[in-house]
């Protein structure tokens, strides 16, 4: 999808202005402190994810229109700001996109090394749960043949 | 060897090692985790590399030269370690592949034999977990139970606990002699005496004192110590149990296979060798045993004292820098402390706190550090700990101490 290209574009630029890590997690904070995140009574424990070293919770429904509501939080700034990050990538699109667009820009923004299984950030378990929540939705909706999943 | 030290200077002993001369993310290295591991002195690493380039074999069993330089060499280092302990026999003096091995061990091998349903471990909520699962795992098999004593606000351990604990009369007392998290070291000759008393046998984690203090085992009295070889300098998958000998000798063999029996037979059965090979099943790892001696000779040949006086001042220096970072909480007050600062910004994640120091070239532990009870008892998140080795600088210091105070702005 066109939409998830575009915002990935404009990820990169921004990103592409900072070559010193502590700017780039400048960045990151800022994203962190921008996203509107999950109110703490509206929580629930399924939707916390697994490895990481501070609290992640992700949750996706469906919008009136069909497409991806995603919503993010976490205890920790900077894993916030990934998270954040994730919501621009993916909010608002078709599940299928969601579950198979290309997802190139965390190489170019150099966070790729954070998308290791073993970092404590838990951004590829992220990446992973979104995939899983595009393709849940995609596989409902029809626009995802079951031979896929 | 009581060889004069050569006068400290600190720049001489930064330049044995290597890794301190590479950058991260662009900056220099400033390697504040040393308590998770410490970084290697060139004389460790070649030790390690010249026997395996021209010494190495199989120790013991063979019959050649090489083979016999080998055990030369690994027996050597058998008598080193237990110099620098100051144990009274080279046969308690047990390798094994780090203080964990060490310690399930001795929960396997004297605590399925020795305890029995309803008796006492006793143990600190300061523990790392290898000091705390074993003991439940062998209190799981045997109906015994553990007990943890309390850890105060200031980071030490509750007196007052620790003699109710005691009343319990356990049959082992196991703490460390420095936690992990916050520095405290811990009276270890007057709880081994106390625990003495009660009939306790006790066995303490000396991972966090080994690479700062010297330790004389027969002056502390316990009866079992245990210390991993890389956060003293050497290398990885080595550690050692140190054990008295009549308690060694009335344990049954923990792994079996070569190099621990006398004989082996399906009719008669097998026999076991006598110490320290009893509890040495397999290959060891002889580069391992030799390097953890180098290690220990590098320490010695700079002298513990000097080492130990030198890293005072790195931890009194930091604990003076941070204490001016606007919202920061140091965890711990102890009155005797080495090697550890553990801290965090009001408000802030420690995580977070660790990836602004790693991306200015910082290298700190955030989370647990091994130690669940303790954070849950002090009602704690995690923290962020820096821990402070010989080969860290005043410099240094300063500049983490302006890397937190970056990192409290930006998160601010």
């Amino acid at each position: 999808m066109d939409a998830m290209e575009d915002r990935q574009a404009a990820i990169e630029r921004e990103f592409a202005a900072f070559d010193d890590w502590t700017d780039k997690y400048e960045l990151l904070i800022e994203l962190g402190k921008e996203l509107p995140g999950i109110p703490e009574e509206r929580r629930q424990e399924d939707w916390l994810i697994r490895g990481c070293q501070s609290k992640v919770w992700l949750h996706a429904s469906r919008n009136p229109d069909g497409t991806v509501h995603l919503e993010a939080d976490s205890d920790a700034i900077v894993t916030k700001g990934l998270a954040g990050l994730m919501v621009r990538i993916f909010d608002g699109l078709p599940p299928s996109a969601v579950a198979q667009a290309p997802l190139w820009v965390l190489e170019r923004i150099g966070l790729a090394a954070h998308l290791s299984p073993t970092r404590a950030n838990g951004l590829r378990s992220m990446v992973d749960q979104i995939r899983l929540y595009g393709r849940v939705l995609a596989l409902q909706d029809g626009s995802l043949p079951p031979a896929q999943s | 060897m009581n060889m004069p030290h050569p006068p400290f200077d600190l720049e001489a002993l930064r330049a044995q090692f290597p890794i301190l001369s590479r950058q991260v993310h662009g900056k220099p290295l400033i390697y504040l985790d040393s308590a998770a591991s410490a970084q290697k002195p060139e004389p460790v690493i070649s030790a390690q590399a010249d026997y395996l380039r021209t010494h190495h074999a199989n120790v013991h069993r063979g019959v050649h030269a090489l083979s016999q330089e080998a055990t030369d060499a690994f027996e050597a280092a058998r008598q080193r370690i237990r110099r620098h302990l100051n144990a009274a026999h080279a046969e308690e003096i047990l390798f094994t592949s780090g203080a964990t091995a060490s310690i399930n061990l001795v929960a396997a091998a004297w605590g399925r034999t020795q305890l029995r349903a309803g008796d006492v471990v006793v143990v600190t909520r300061m523990d790392h977990h290898a000091n705390i699962v074993p003991w439940q795992m062998v209190a799981e098999q045997t109906g015994a139970r553990v007990v943890p004593v309390a850890v105060l606000e200031d980071g030490t351990v509750d007196e007052a606990d620790l003699q109710r604990c005691l009343a319990l009369q356990p049959k082992m007392v196991a703490f460390p002699h420095v936690s992990n998290v916050l520095g405290t070291v811990n009276p270890v000759a007057c709880w081994v005496q106390a625990a003495h008393d009660v009939g306790a046998v006790v066995l303490v984690d000396g991972c966090q004192a080994v690479p700062h203090l010297p330790v004389d085992v027969q002056a502390l009295g316990a009866d079992f110590y245990a210390f991993s070889a890389h956060k003293a300098y050497g290398p990885t998958g080595f550690g050692v149990l140190y054990g008295k000998r009549a308690l060694l000798e009335a344990m049954p063999p923990f792994l079996g296979g070569g190099e621990m029996i006398a004989h082996v037979d399906f009719e008669e059965g097998t026999t076991f060798a006598e110490l320290p090979f009893k509890f040495e099943a397999g290959t060891p790892h002889i580069s391992g045993a030799i390097a953890c001696a180098a290690a220990l000779d590098w320490m010695s040949s700079w002298g513990m004292e000097a080492l130990a006086a030198h890293e005072h001042q790195l931890v009194e220096r930091a604990l003076a820098g941070l204490s001016a970072v606007a919202g920061i909480r140091l965890v711990g007050t102890p009155p005797e402390r080495v090697g550890v600062v553990s801290f965090l910004l009001e408000g802030v994640h420690p995580y977070d706190v660790g990836v602004l120091l790693d991306a200015q070239g910082v290298a700190v532990r955030t989370g647990l550090h091994c130690a669940e009870p303790l954070m849950k008892h002090l009602g704690l998140p995690g923290t962020v700990r820096a821990s402070f080795a010989a080969y860290n600088s005043p410099e240094e210091v300063d500049a983490f101490v302006a890397a937190v105070q970056r990192a409290a702005r930006m998160l601010r």
